[in-house]
């Protein structure tokens, strides 16, 4: 549940919003709906972990992805662009989990 | 201890996203640029185009109408010229926004407001030039010109209707890495382009060096080794037209100049290679009975390419050709009346004055028998994460003093620069050379052409100029100051007027000639003219190799179409080597040549001459001559801590070619007393065994192609985002002077007649997103020698196939 919620609010805030508001949701979220501490960690990931997937497919996958196996190149790693998918859905999802997380832990210090 | 848990997480939450935010050093910021929302994975375009876009923007007058061919060039329909410039600047920022924003950042010395303290030194470099200073009087120039005002103005309110409609996450992707935003575009930025251009293709010297020569050698053997007209040369302006005009007095040498040259007391940096091509054949040459022209500018070949090709339609004018990205107007293009192309002139218009100053407070300097006042021009230099520079230039009459004291010059580079000398440039005058453009844009004939020239200013160039009407002309055409011969050679005393710049050479007797008997003219970058054009205008210029060549093959031609046209641009054929090679092989002693001695000579006996990727031949050629050269003048010019300027190989040559037992090829090191013959062997040896060293015994690792290395980078270098190495043939001194990152970057071939056809091709693409399919796509066919014939739409609804998209533009 926690996962689709943060997953469905960040896509539609993507498209008028700056990234990080996703931390935000996710930690909204959580602040309301989340149960555990781990649970709530791996929603917040796992959502935007998969956002931010689906969001760089669309741009990449009408480009034959081009820009993305340029920008691989950049990096001090091998030059396979899905590494550079696999970094920024960790970096996302790191964001997101830690904000859920956040989000649960918050709760918890306020309830009884 | 839940509540501190809790604190804890969101405080390492909040670090994380502001860690994710920020620019560490050189690191753009992580989260910034990987995230798909607004990172770089939004500059992704999509090979799907949409057929049809309509848009609304501010200050358009009327409709515009672009159409775009299959290369994504755009077709430009206005109905007023106030649009057509508005629509270029918009389409023009829309491709090359981020390019537009670093070469006017770097003419302006505004690299460190981005790059942080390691752009400071560049910065300071181009402040202390007096890039800004110039740019402002060419503005001035550009806003007295009722026409002009406007073009510039509508160009840079298109450019900016495009920034302001800009959301972050559509930034071109140089801005993600660099962490900064688009600014406004300014009118001044135009005028920075063209000190860009002044600076590359006018603003090297070599006084200092040669000053330094003078002090070293004596005026006698500087005088025999830098002669004022080449050894070898076929001048621009055929050899022996005459001069239809009578010229202005010549200005007396000035006294300190007879006694420097006179006195018999013994006491890096213009860019040698730099040039481009031209040449137009007449109607009795070519296979349709009308002329052909042909051009191709050499300059630095990057992503995105220096230039931007576009088709440009108002009720005034209809041309195709390439623009400066940042700059109104076509600038190498044609009509279907004319058509037209340019080459560096390479005109003394850059000289150093010494300037004796009063006191340490350099508040006066003395000239012409009194002091006079200096002025203080403070630069403030702001820097990336740091307090802003202020850094004050002194200017006397003449100009900058560039470097005052020898702090301010950076520990390397910038050798050519003496210290506490004034610099007198052309680029820093009034000006308005977009008008030339303007005019020759909207040119009908051969008129038109000559008034057009009257415009321009800097940094000169050859014309070239072919016309349905079938005339041909060609003018090495600027504003160039009148001066006595070898003005300018030396470091100049700034106290005597008489070394002042004394006026100019009339616009109507720079040299031009139109319709020569020999039935063709061309330029590239050689003397403008045989040596009884009255005034001075250099006393050295690009050797005359690629333009004999040209010269050559021209002067045999019949029946030219295009496409010989074509195979020409791509000629690899050395004339150094002509020159030099039979007389090298003679004295070579062949006998001690060791096994991959003897092979190498082999291969060089039965090389062509033609510097083609594959050629074995050409690597060993142009490593012995290297290595010839350089042993023939180091032992005498590279001195330790002083800088002098080495002879050219016009200058070597004679030397090989008529004084073998000259003073110059003895190693004073050596009891011995070498001659010719002891250099040409021995640099053949160590040329064979540096081979050898890098790339094994003689074979298919010495192919020109796998030695030269040519690549195209990004204009940031970031790797990835160029061609990476590939191999190619051509050579500095070859008519396809590809050098490894530097050679032909536009060529273009048209042929007059009443259907006028154009062809052309640059390195690269029209877009300059690494992202777009459009980045590089005319790279394969340039690199292969072939020429894309140009679509030259005659109304906004004709049809043709080759049109894939359509935009409107219209008023809000």
């Amino acid at each position: 549940m926690l996962f689709l919620i943060i997953l469905i609010l960040s896509f539609i805030s993507s498209y008028f919003l700056p990234w990080w508001v996703a931390a935000a949701i996710a930690f909204l979220a959580a602040l309301f709906i989340g149960k555990t501490s781990g649970k709530a960690f791996w929603s917040g990931f796992g959502a935007i972990f998969v956002l931010w997937i689906i969001l760089a497919l669309i741009k990449s996958i009408p480009n034959d992805n081009i820009l993305a196996s340029r920008v691989i190149q950049l990096f001090p790693l091998p030059h396979q662009w899905i590494l550079l998918l696999l970094i920024t859905a960790l970096i996302g999802g790191l964001a997101g989990g830690m904000a859920a997380l956040s989000g649960v832990l918050t709760k918890k210090a306020f309830s009884k | 201890m839940k509540l501190f848990k809790a604190l804890f997480s969101i405080a390492a939450t909040l670090l994380l996203i502001w860690a994710l935010q920020t620019k560490f050093g050189d690191i753009p910021p992580i989260g910034e640029f990987l995230n798909p929302v607004s990172g770089f994975w939004q500059n992704a375009e999509s090979k799907n185009i949409k057929p049809e876009e309509n848009l609304h923007l501010e200050g358009l007058q009327g409709k515009v109408t672009i159409r775009f061919d299959e290369h994504r060039i755009p077709h430009i329909f206005a109905e007023n010229d106030h649009d057509l410039y508005y629509a270029q600047g918009y389409i023009t920022a829309r491709d090359r926004l981020w390019q537009l924003d670093i070469q006017t950042r770097s003419a302006a010395g505004r690299l460190s407001e981005i790059a942080g303290p390691k752009a400071l030194a560049v910065d300071r470099y181009h402040r202390r030039m007096g890039m800004t200073y110039g740019a402002e009087n060419t503005l001035k120039g550009i806003m007295k010109d009722p026409v002009m005002k406007v073009a510039i103005q509508a160009y840079t309110d298109g450019v900016n209707s495009y920034i302001h409609h800009l959301d972050k996450r559509d930034y071109p992707i140089e801005f993600k890495l660099l962490a900064y935003a688009p600014e406004e575009w300014k009118p001044i930025n135009c005028a920075y382009l063209l000190k860009l251009m002044s600076e590359t293709l006018a603003g090297g010297s070599d006084q200092f060096a040669m000053t330094n020569d003078l002090k070293r050698f004596g005026v006698k053997d500087v005088n025999d080794l830098f002669p004022d007209y080449p050894f070898h040369e076929d001048p621009i302006i055929p050899v022996g037209t005459k001069w239809n005009f009578n010229p202005l007095p010549i200005p007396k040498p000035s006294k300190d100049f007879i006694t420097l040259m006179t006195d018999t007391i013994k006491p890096k940096e213009r860019v040698p290679g730099i040039g481009s091509n031209n040449w137009a054949v007449a109607g009795n040459k070519s296979a349709s009975g009308y002329p052909i022209l042909a051009n191709d500018p050499h300059l630095n070949l990057t992503f995105p390419s220096i230039w931007y090709q576009l088709q440009m339609v108002s009720p005034t004018v209809n041309v195709y050709g390439v623009s400066l990205p940042g700059a109104p107007c076509i600038v190498i293009g044609y009509n279907q009346k004319i058509s037209w192309g340019v080459t560096n002139v390479d005109a003394d218009v850059l000289d150093w004055y010494q300037v004796k100053f009063k006191d340490n407070t350099k508040n006066e300097y003395w000239y012409n028998n009194h002091w006079n006042k200096t002025s203080k021009r403070v630069e403030i230099i702001k820097i990336r994460g740091q307090k802003p520079v202020y850094d004050t230039v002194i200017y006397t009459h003449h100009g900058p003093v560039v470097y005052d004291n020898a702090s301010q010059k950076p520990k390397e580079g910038h050798e050519n620069i003496p210290i506490g000398d004034a610099l007198r440039w052309i680029a820093h005058d009034e000006s308005n050379e977009f008008k030339t453009f303007y005019l020759l844009n909207r040119g009908k004939n051969y008129d038109d052409y000559r008034k057009a020239l009257t415009y321009f200013t800097a940094p000169a160039q050859n014309f070239i100029f072919a016309s349905s009407d079938k005339d041909i002309a060609i003018t090495p055409n600027g504003k160039l100051p009148l001066k006595f011969k070898d003005q300018g050679k030396f470091i100049l005393d700034g106290s005597d007027p008489a070394n002042d710049w004394q006026g100019w050479i009339p616009y109507d007797q720079n040299p031009t000639v139109k319709n020569p008997p020999r039935g063709f003219v061309s330029s590239a970058n050689q003397s403008s003219t045989d040596q009884t054009y009255p005034y001075f205008i250099n006393w050295r210029f690009e050797q005359y190799y690629r333009g004999k060549r040209i010269n050559d093959k021209l002067t045999v031609m019949q029946k030219a179409t295009v496409d010989s046209m074509r195979i020409m641009q791509m000629d690899n054929y050395s004339m150094l080597a002509q020159d030099v090679l039979p007389t090298m092989l003679k004295y070579l002693d062949p006998s001690n040549l060791d096994n991959n001695q003897q092979k190498a000579l082999e291969i060089i006996k039965n090389w062509d001459k033609h510097y083609e990727a594959n050629s074995i031949g050409a690597s060993i050629f142009d490593n012995w001559w290297y290595n010839f050269y350089n042993m023939v003048w180091r032992n005498n010019f590279d001195v330790k801590g002083l800088y002098l300027k080495y002879p050219s190989y016009d200058r070597t040559e004679k030397l090989l070619l008529t004084e073998p037992n000259s003073k110059w090829f003895d190693d004073p090191s050596t009891n011995k007393k070498e001659t010719c013959a002891d250099i040409v062997t021995h640099s053949f040896h160590d040329a064979v065994s540096q081979l050898i060293q890098k790339n094994g015994p003689p074979g298919d690792k010495w192919q020109w192609g796998l030695i030269k290395e040519t690549s195209i980078n990004h204009l940031a270098n970031l790797p990835g985002f160029g061609t990476g190495n590939f191999s190619a043939g051509g050579r500095a001194g070859v008519i396809n002077a590809l050098k490894s990152n530097n050679g032909p970057s536009w060529r273009m071939v048209v042929q007059m007649g009443p259907q006028v056809k154009g062809y052309g091709v640059f390195p690269g693409g029209e877009s300059g997103n690494p992202g777009s399919y459009y980045y590089e796509d005319m790279f394969s066919t340039w690199r292969d020698g072939k020429l894309n014939e140009l679509l030259f739409l005659q109304s906004p609804d004709e049809k043709s196939d080759r049109v894939k998209s359509t935009l409107t533009l219209s008023g809000k």
